[in-house]
């Protein structure tokens, strides 16, 4: 038996009201008013970020040793050349003997993605991979995609062994349909009218690979527990599950007026949404949507009762924070160039020479444990830290990176150049010992106390001058 | 325990420039400055000088011993370039010190300079942001000693503020004596801790000038110093103390102190033969980079009990009047803080006051003078303690 093993999701704990952007752009087009709100990534964040964060997510608890690959699906990479996958991979202290790939230039990135996973575990060249997606898409100031598109991230683990939802059956469909594209050089997506969109593409697609699977598999409507995909239009999307013969409370909810459009992301983020109320023996479909449609279907056995204790998608949406203009939310998209200062500017360059020799300690927040005192300590040290012991070069690795800690001291620094400003940091004392100074994020200044517990979260600490992203760990208040 | 280098070297001149936004002036001109004052005031000539070393964390001539030389045309000696954070100036006093006190030098000058307002922003120059390491600024480093502090001795942010806000009070009124200091205004209480927050909880009274200077010291060995000048001022102990990283690492340190202070300041005490530090010591120059480090200082250089500083500061025990003033010429507070030049700074001030020279700020009958440096933040620091007397 193939299929999840676990999962996790992200969603950033800023959102915005769709109406606080109407009221600042809607001038512009006022037929591009939408319902509800939307997740908004922190200025630190991007879809590498996030999808690290939801790959924590679903490893809680869980040993790493036996994961042998990693699949990232996007459609917002941060870098085209330079495989996100690896990074993603060191990230979660991930073995170094395995295969990473990123699946990338379609919204249905992830379940294709999802389906080669299943594959190569079923040929035998892997037992489990980690599949994580994520999209941080944008759109242009004052359009309908600006209000659409939402962000966030979901993982699933995949293999053979605890099977949660076994992957039952899929049915793929592929069509040149060219209703949003992005040429290279391009920050945003282009479209082509909405109503064609609807009408001729996203209304028939995920209708025909539903209902291709259904016939492939011998399934009738009254089979599956819940149908996911994901939201274009409100309207049409209940449409969709009506023309097929679901009634109403089959439809996963669609999260459309709560994240948003999350594309690449978006068909497993209802997915993981749903196998959170998913109950043994239910059969969930889910579909993607883009360049055509993917359908599968999953079942649910009892080894799910075993992985309950995620955030996944229902606890990351409960903990929100609402951003109060539009000037916040651009801010932290990047849509305007704001004023940094000089002591902005001053920003020390990356190497890649280094990064790649500290690749553990800075990307996998991995530091030392001394072998003989027991004293957990970062970054990773040759000389003991405790003040008696001492001992040279006896040092194991210790993964800090899925350590819960404390504040011990903090501040609010409004000198320190910060696009959320004041920055905030302090010095956290780990769960387990050890002790260090670093960035918080996703807080403002009176959420922050001594002894306020903490926990870490992955996040794009620096863009140099020649365009290196350098990726390190903040921490954060623990999210609900 | 070594021998120490207590009565061995002695300082026969000293200079200092005023300190501030000296927009019209580089490092080089406030070197040559404070070089002029303190050979007038040595009475001798350059060619006495065998060596020196000059002390600057950001220099801007370059590194090595060249700028110095070459700025003074040194006659070929000897002259090292000495950097250790806000210590530096310290630093370049205390090589001075040794090669003298072993014999191979017969004169050394010290120089610290530091050239802070050409960087463009306010506050100091930023050391530019890495990937592992916070985005931190020295504000915000002081402001977490001063939330431990607040955290440990169960102060309210209230109480707290007003009481490491009397230290700059008293440092402004100090500072409107002096004419080379930085800042020259008196505030009051309510002025320091409504002002506008720097980094929580440190407003910007609480914080010091940033600011150009440069001082410089001329030493000959003690016994040799009545041949240039009736009053010269003895080195009684000079200690630096290191962080070992032991309190950024190990959860055991409460950091609501500065261990090196307390380290250096201890092996300080032992050199100078000091049993009880608040009764002999007569005066003192700390690093009040910003009001919590005055305030933590004070304990952790045993003027005041372990976390009863406050009861010292808001009785005026510091203050200019008081039985031990502290920051006598404004401190880092109002004359400023040149990196390199402050250390250099602290000891002019004191011998000046041991010279009874210091005007209206003069202390009476001063016996022995304290200064200290904390470079880098407080987790993780640099820290010089010298005594000086008659």
């Amino acid at each position: 038996m193939v299929g999840i093993t676990s999962y996790g999701g992200y969603i950033p704990w800023y959102r915005i009201n769709r109406m606080t952007i109407y009221s600042a752009m809607g001038w512009l087009n006022p037929a591009s008013m939408l319902p509800g709100e939307k997740a908004v990534a922190n200025y630190d964040e991007d879809s590498l970020s996030m999808a690290v964060n939801a790959s924590m997510d679903c490893l809680n608890g869980l040993g790493r040793e036996k994961i042998d690959g990693l699949y990232f699906a996007t459609s917002t990479a941060p870098f085209t050349e330079r495989q996100c996958g690896g990074i993603i991979a060191t990230a979660l202290d991930l073995r170094p003997d395995i295969r990473t790939s990123d699946f990338t230039g379609s919204l249905r990135a992830a379940t294709t993605a999802l389906l080669s996973a299943c594959d190569t575990i079923k040929a035998g060249s892997a037992k489990s991979i980690m599949l994580c997606a994520a999209d941080c898409r944008l759109g242009k100031a004052g359009g309908y995609q600006e209000e659409m598109y939402g962000d966030g991230a979901a993982a699933l683990l995949l293999g053979e062994k605890g099977v949660i939802a076994s992957l039952e059956g899929s049915f793929s469909l592929s069509y040149d349909f060219m209703d949003h594209w992005r040429s290279e050089g391009e920050r945003y997506s282009r479209s082509w009218e909405d109503r064609w969109i609807r009408d001729e593409g996203y209304g028939k697609f995920i209708p025909e690979a539903i209902s291709g699977l259904m016939k492939k598999y011998n399934l009738s409507p009254k089979d599956i527990a819940k149908v996911a995909y994901p939201c274009m239009y409100t309207r049409a999307h209940t449409g969709i599950a009506k023309q097929l013969g679901f009634k109403p409370d089959q439809i996963q909810e669609h999260m459309f007026t709560t994240v948003g459009h999350a594309g690449a992301a978006y068909p497993l983020m209802i997915l993981v949404a749903a196998l959170e109320d998913a109950k043994p023996g239910d059969k969930i479909l889910v579909a993607s949507y883009g360049n055509g449609s993917e359908a599968m279907f999953f079942e649910v056995t009892k080894e799910i009762e075993n992985v309950r204790d995620r955030k996944g998608i229902k606890r990351n949406l409960a903990s929100k924070k609402d951003l109060p203009s539009y000037e916040r939310f651009s801010t932290c998209r990047e849509v305007f160039t704001i004023d940094t200062g000089g002591r902005g500017e001053e920003l020390g360059e990356i190497s890649a020479s280094q990064v790649w020799r500290q690749r553990r300690e800075f990307l996998g927040l991995v530091g030392s444990r001394c072998k003989r005192c027991g004293t957990p300590q970062y970054p990773p040290q040759h000389v003991c830290a405790k003040p008696d012991c001492g001992a040279i070069d006896e040092m194991e690795d210790y993964r800090f990176s899925d350590k819960k800690a404390t504040i011990f001291t903090y501040t609010g620094d409004s000198l320190a150049f910060s696009p959320n400003p004041p920055a905030t940091y302090g010095i956290v004392n780990f769960d387990g010992g050890g002790r260090f100074l670093m960035d918080f994020t996703d807080c403002d200044l009176d959420m922050l106390k001594v002894g306020l517990p903490v926990e870490m979260s992955f996040r794009m600490k620096m863009r140099d001058k020649r365009g290196v992203s350098g990726y390190f760990w903040k921490a954060t208040p623990i999210r609900a | 325990m070594p021998e120490g280098i207590k009565d061995k070297v002695a300082i026969i001149g000293m200079g200092c420039t005023r300190f501030g936004e000296l927009w019209d002036k580089s490092g080089a001109d406030l070197m040559v400055e404070a070089f002029k004052e303190c050979m007038e005031d040595a009475g001798i000539e350059k060619k006495d000088i065998d060596v020196a070393f000059w002390g600057c964390c950001f220099p801007q001539g370059g590194l090595s011993g060249l700028p110095l030389s070459q700025l003074l045309k040194l006659p070929f000696i000897g002259v090292t370039h000495v950097e250790n954070l806000c210590a530096s100036g310290t630093e370049a006093f205390r090589a001075a010190t040794y090669a003298v006190a072993s014999g191979a030098s017969d004169m050394a000058l010290a120089v610290g300079v530091e050239k802070i307002k050409d960087t463009g922003y306010g506050g100091l120059p930023s050391f530019g942001a890495t990937i592992a390491q916070a985005n931190f600024t020295a504000p915000g480093a002081f402001a977490m000693l001063a939330t431990r502090y607040f955290a440990t001795y169960n102060l309210s942010p209230e109480e707290g503020k007003r009481a490491i806000g009397r230290v700059s009070v008293k440092s402004h009124h100090n500072g409107t004596l002096n004419p080379k200091a930085h800042l020259h205004r008196e505030v009051t209480l309510d002025d320091v801790v409504n002002a506008p927050i720097i980094a929580w909880p440190l407003g910007l009274y609480d914080c010091c000038g940033v600011s150009d200077g440069s001082a410089a010291a001329i030493l000959v060995r003690a016994k040799d110093a009545k041949k240039f000048r009736p009053d010269p001022v003895y080195i009684k102990a000079l200690q630096i103390a290191i962080s070992s990283g032991e309190e950024i690492m190990y959860t055991d340190f409460d950091l609501a102190h500065v261990e090196s202070t307390r380290r250096a300041g201890i092996r300080a005490y032992q050199e100078a033969g000091i049993k009880n530090a608040r009764e002999e010591i007569s005066m003192a120059e700390v690093h009040d980079c910003f009001s919590i480090t005055e305030a933590v200082t004070m304990e952790d250089l045993q003027f005041s009990p372990v976390g009863r500083a406050r009861e010292d500061i808001e009785s005026g025990f510091f203050d200019l009047d008081g039985k031990l003033p502290v920051q006598p010429d404004g401190g880092l507070k109002c004359f400023g803080h040149p990196i390199g030049a402050s250390g250099l700074r602290m000891i002019y001030e004191m011998y000046k006051q041991l010279q009874g020279k210091a005007d209206p700020r003069q202390i009476k009958n001063p016996k022995l003078g304290l200064t200290h440096n904390l470079g880098g933040f407080p987790q993780g620091n640099v820290c010089s303690v010298a005594i000086v007397g008659l």
